[in-house]
């Protein structure tokens, strides 16, 4: 293969066919449904299929790690505009196509009665070239173009039904969320330029290589200021609020964001530039874990008491999110990487699964109302049921090989509180994980039929069921295909060359980190065992009357929003309130006023010299000549 | 009394003072103009002074005159030009009410 189809140039036609079909749609196919959708879905078909060609002919480790061009060049600031390639992005690359394809495919079916559907596409599209553009990027700048991007395309899909106030509502909420986490973020790409003059991904790795205190004081702050970005795009505590709000928007979106992008880039960025954070000076790895923890339990906890099925997917996927900036705050980059691949299969088909059951229920989302739909939606329930289990985390389904890896890097670290204490909170999420995962399934597909829609419900078109296949097989193969070896390569050593067969692999936990493995399987087991006890055969919720106040508080997501509005908005409010006044008086009254009133006061006064009489003109000739006269005279 | 170069640059500057006060006191425009050239005419008086009672009777000042002379020629022909212009279309050679050229 030669010129355009060489296979370096593979991966820039991956990034830019997406953006392609976007333009192609907005400017020309908008009328016709079909051609758009064609469009969009072929675009990130071809993405997936060129990956897998890219893969094939280079490995994971192409020679050339490289394919930059100079974009824009500022005294000796020069910023690139490149693609990187290491295992790290290409399999990101590659989950991306690869479940953006299905979700593509899915949409066909799921939107296809609406009347958005070609505007649809062209976001969807934009979507996954912004989240290609951050998977790919070289350096910082890059990277917060088009995690920008990612921004704005998400408030363009979350807003996706925008007559609808609360979803119009839920994009600002997710667009100005994450301009906070942003700011922060870009402190610290500045930080990190003005300190060590580089923006460059492998040029920073060599600088802070070969001199770890090049960071100096700082080392901690640039961290934890980089960190800020991740905070909004993951959804990390503070800044958690918008991703439950991002719901509002349809099905297939939900599973884009939650799964293979929007979330997915805080992690991968963290992850990316994992060796600005693991500096000996830094304390922000700690603090990252805290955050993470702190947010996966809190998170579901949340989702215990939720019963919106939309919602406790999202709760859950806040506490998964959680789990994995814990995992990179513990030292884990690939294993915080194994669990994102493994969890943006098994929660994209959740998602779609969830999509699913709405679409046969005609819009109904509270899981009260729905019930004994096992027999009604066949394959619909038992991909769900794939999906509940590997993210529950059983035994041999990817999320239990993902969830065990975290948990077992929180066991290898020094430090006895912290290896304790997280494991502990890591297992006591697990439980909690498991345990809404199968309320949701024994509410919903089990037990008697909480109303009537149940019973007028019928399994969906195959061009659903088909993505909730193919990702149920990679939901349960996707742990011991070799996932974590693939990030193993990127992070520890590039060159180490033994990799397990799949039997080993499927045993691997248990022979490696026994108490991990075992410990995250009895979580697992738990939390089934009492959700079996309690939701089993209940007709509606039994846990209100046992948790009182508690369920109250998860019920109300722990009155964040509330104590948001009360703090953050009002302070806000007051501050507008505050900037209107000095702007309308002391700005436009007294500075603009005094520049306007003189010059027009000035003005008027200077009108009345010219009468348009010619003897004055004359005259004041004759005067400013004898004036000259005398000047020249004295 | 020896009529000396002060009492001609005198006569002169009184010539110019009363040329300057039509032009910038009288209503009609012809007037003006007439002043117009009586300071004209008070600089070329004092040009041929200067020139008689330089020390070597340079005739320069003299020659310098005779150029005032035709260029004024020139200008009165375009100026009662304008003038008659003028009042064609304005019927009247007032200044007071030629003010267009008021703000």
């Amino acid at each position: 293969m030669n010129g355009l189809l060489h296979s370096q140039n593979l991966p820039w036609l991956v990034l830019f066919l997406p953006l392609l079909a976007a333009g192609l749609i907005t400017l020309f196919t908008r009328r016709d449904r079909n051609l758009s959708a064609g469009l969009s879905i072929g675009a990130v078909v071809a993405g997936f299929i060129f990956t897998v060609v890219f893969l094939a002919t280079s490995g994971w480790t192409p020679k050339t790690t490289e394919s930059t061009f100079v974009w824009l060049s500022i005294g000796d600031l020069q910023i690139d505009f490149g693609l990187r390639f290491d295992p790290l992005s290409i399999l990101m690359m590659l989950m991306v196509t690869g479940v953006a394809s299905l979700i593509h495919i899915y949409s066909w079916g799921y939107m296809r009665d609406d009347a958005g559907f070609s505007r649809f596409f062209a976001c969807l599209s934009l979507f996954t070239f912004s989240m290609l553009g951050i998977v790919l990027s070289t350096n910082f700048v890059q990277l917060f173009i088009f995690w920008e991007l990612v921004g704005v395309s998400s408030y363009l899909l979350i807003g996706f039904w925008f007559e609808r106030t609360a979803a119009a509502d839920a994009g600002k909420k997710a667009f100005i969320t994450n301009r906070l986490g942003d700011f922060g973020f870009l402190l610290g790409i500045l930080l990190v330029w003005k300190n060590l003059n580089s923006l460059h991904f492998g040029m920073l790795q060599r600088i802070v290589t070969e001199n770890p205190q090049a960071l100096g004081a700082l080392t901690t702050a640039a961290g934890l200021l980089i960190f800020c970005g991740a905070m909004g795009k993951s959804a990390q505590f503070p800044l958690h609020v918008w991703l439950p709000d991002a719901m509002e928007g349809p099905t297939p979106v939900s599973a884009l964001i939650h799964a293979a992008t929007m979330v997915a880039a805080g992690v991968y960025m963290l992850c990316r530039v994992f060796f600005l954070l693991n500096l000996p000076a830094s304390n922000a790895l700690l603090v990252i874990a805290c955050i993470g923890g702190f947010t996966a339990l809190l998170s579901a906890l949340i989702a215990v008491q939720q019963n919106d099925i939309k919602r406790i997917l999202a709760y859950s996927t806040l506490s998964q999110l959680g789990y994995m900036v814990m995992g990179v705050g513990l030292g884990g980059p690939e294993q915080s990487m194994f669990h994102l691949t493994t969890h943006a299969f098994f929660k994209a088909l959740l998602f779609l699964g969830a999509g699913s059951v709405i679409l046969a229920l005609h819009h109904e989302q509270d899981i009260w109302k729905m019930g004994a739909l096992r027999k009604k939606m066949p394959v619909t329930f038992w991909t769900f049921l794939v999906g509940t289990l590997a993210l529950a985390g059983f035994w041999p389904l990817s999320g239990f090989f993902s969830k065990d890896s975290i948990l077992a890097t929180a066991l290898e670290h020094s430090h006895p509180m912290v290896k304790y204490g997280f494991f502990a909170l890591g297992a006591l999420v697990a439980i909690l994980t498991a345990f809404y995962m199968f309320r949701l399934v024994f509410v919903v597909f089990l037990g008697a039929e909480k109303s009537d829609g149940p019973g007028h419900a019928h399994e969906s078109a195959p061009v659903i069921l088909w993505p909730l296949r193919v990702l149920a097989v990679f939901s349960i193969i996707g742990g011991f295909i070799g996932i974590e070896y693939i990030y193993h390569r990127q992070f520890t050593s590039p060159e180490e060359a033994h990799a397990l067969t799949f039997a080993q692999q499927l045993i691997h936990p248990f022979t490696a980190a026994p108490i991990a493995a075992l410990g995250g399987l009895i979580a697992a087991v738990l939390g089934l065992a009492v959700a079996y006890a309690l939701y089993a055969k209940a007709d509606k919720d039994p846990l209100p009357e046992k948790l009182g106040a508690l369920s109250r508080g998860m019920r109300n997501r722990f009155y964040f929003d509330e104590i948001y509005q009360a703090t953050v908005i009002r302070i806000h409010e007051f501050l507008a309130t505050l900037a209107d006044w000095f702007e309308r008086w002391i700005i436009e009254g007294f500075c603009v006023g005094l520049v306007r009133g003189g010059t027009e006061i000035t003005g008027k006064m200077l009108r009345q010299v010219q009468s348009g009489n010619l003897q004055v003109y004359a005259f004041l000739f004759a005067l400013g000549v004898a004036f000259v006269l005398y000047l020249a005279l004295k | 009394m020896k009529v000396g170069f002060e009492h001609y640059l005198i006569l002169s500057a009184l010539l110019f003072a009363l040329g300057l006060t039509g032009v910038l006191v009288r209503r009609n425009l012809l007037v003006i103009y007439m002043s117009l050239e009586l300071m004209l005419n008070a600089a070329n008086l004092s040009l041929v002074a200067a020139s008689h009672f330089s020390p070597g009777h340079s005739l320069d000042g003299q020659v310098f005159v005779f150029f005032i002379i035709t260029v004024a020629a020139a200008e009165v022909a375009v100026g009662l030009a304008l003038i008659v212009a003028l009042y064609r279309r304005r019927q009247t050679a007032h200044v007071e009410d030629l003010t267009t050229m008021k703000l």
